[in-house]
């Protein structure tokens, strides 16, 4: 039996391998269905739920999905789900403090990029205008709390030899918080300071010393919108 | 047929959107064509002498001053459009929201590294001050808003192609490097 499975995004015909998670599946086909907390290859989180797909009339997350013959039609760029996912944005926007204007990350930003993307003018949630504090402790990183959405990429990602994890949450519900363990951060290289800030998708991890070092208009999503890159390869 | 008329003001901003405004350079004459402008900082008409059609503002509202000319512009405009991230939520002078506002005077007037000698202790406390409000407001947190141009500033030609749109009624394109939220 073969292990390739056929599938439709939007009416689009797509292959892909028994198993492979949905997001990754459609990137390979050259369709981009938005994520925050995924990265490729490492255990999905699925707490964004940015990439809520419609898969036989149900909302799943298109990165916790292993596609299989049951697949069928996903439905990905239909006006009811762009709508979700622009909520979900807004979302995130008013739940933290997001004052891009003074934002090392604005222009880099997936979270600013999607906001862009859905063309999102103002959100329709009011403002929560919460306050963290800024922890700026470690030589090399700020970790600036008020932008975090909570994607737990950092948690999941940035280890040390040892295996243990640089950064953990603290507190419940509404009290909580990205926070970094004080000892190891002392001592955390410049490369891995600079893997954290590539891949928080906001800007709540920044190292240190390089900030706005791209000029605007130079910047990730200056000109194109997010996905452009996985929307032209195919 | 008459021209649109148009009032601008700037509440808690920095003026940035209006200069942003005049950056459409020549374009501004053939604004000047296209519409009429009543009470704003542009030709210095400070109180409204008619009903507008469009009202512009820059700035959210930090005090009962912000919240009265808010007011005002809602009933004077037909449309009333939100410009820039301070009007939208609020923006830098936002910063201070989650701070209680005592612990903001105290550090501008008493503790500041920049207050300098203040050895009465004197806070502005004088009556004719607006008083300034809990946090920083978004516009459409106390009135009804219309429309939203984002940006810090909104870029010179997201404005005009946004009134352009209004003013003649053509379905407003915007291309994607012309949103922006900073
Ligand atoms: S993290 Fe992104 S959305 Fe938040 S303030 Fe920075 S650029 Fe804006
Ligand atoms: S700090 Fe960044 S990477 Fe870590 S959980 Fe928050 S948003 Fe995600
Ligand atoms: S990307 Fe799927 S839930 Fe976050």
């Amino acid at each position: 039996m073969s292990d390739t499975i056929k599938f439709t995004i939007d009416g689009k015909e797509c292959t892909g391998k028994k198993g492979q998670l949905l997001v990754d599946a459609a990137a390979e086909n050259g369709v981009y269905i938005p994520v925050l907390c995924h990265w490729k290859d490492v255990k999905p989180a699925g707490s964004c739920r940015i990439c809520t797909v419609k898969v036989n009339n149900r909302y799943v997350t298109a990165c916790t999905l292993p596609i299989d013959e049951n697949c069928g039609d996903v439905e990905n760029n239909t006006p009811e789900l762009q709508d979700i996912r622009k909520a979900i944005v807004e979302m995130l926007f008013v739940e933290g403090n997001h004052f891009c204007p003074a934002c090392e990350k604005s222009g880099d930003c997936d979270l600013q990029a999607l906001g862009y993307k859905y063309q999102m003018m103002v959100p329709r949630f009011p403002y929560a205008f919460e306050r963290r504090e800024l922890d700026a402790k470690s030589p090399k990183i700020f970790l600036e709390k008020n932008r975090c959405i909570f994607c737990k990429r950092c948690i999941r990602m940035i280890k040390d030899e040892k295996g243990r994890s640089y950064f953990a949450f603290k507190g419940r519900g509404k009290h909580l918080e990205i926070s970094m363990d004080e000892k190891l951060a002392a001592n955390i290289s410049d490369e891995l300071a600079q893997e954290a800030m590539d891949i928080c998708p906001v800007g709540a991890i920044l190292k240190k010393e390089v900030g706005f070092i791209n000029p605007i208009g130079k910047r990730k999503y200056d000109n194109e919108p997010i996905g452009s890159d996985i929307e032209k390869s195919k | 047929m008459s021209k649109p008329i148009i009032a601008t003001a700037s509440l808690a901003g920095c003026f940035g959107c209006h200069m942003s405004l005049l950056d459409i350079d020549d374009r501004i004459l053939k604004l000047i064509e296209l519409v009429e402008f009543n009470k704003s900082p542009i030709d210095d008409i400070k109180t409204f002498t008619k009903q507008c059609d469009i009202g512009l503002i820059e700035g959210g509202c930090c005090n009962t001053e912000n919240i009265e000319v808010l007011k005002e512009f809602r009933k004077h405009c037909k449309i009333l459009i939100s410009v820039g991230e301070c009007a939208i939520m609020g923006g830098l002078p936002a910063m201070r929201n989650g701070i209680p506002v005592k612990e903001c005077l105290d550090e501008a007037y008493l503790d500041g590294p920049t207050v300098g000698e203040n050895k009465e202790k004197i806070m502005p406390n004088d009556e004719e001050l607006p008083i300034i409000t809990d946090k920083v407001y978004p516009l459409h947190e106390i009135v009804k808003v219309d429309y939203y141009l984002p940006g810090c500033p909104p870029s010179a030609d997201l404005l005009w192609e946004a009134l352009v749109a209004l003013v003649t009624g053509k379905e407003l394109e915007i291309p994607y490097e012309l949103i922006k939220f900073d």
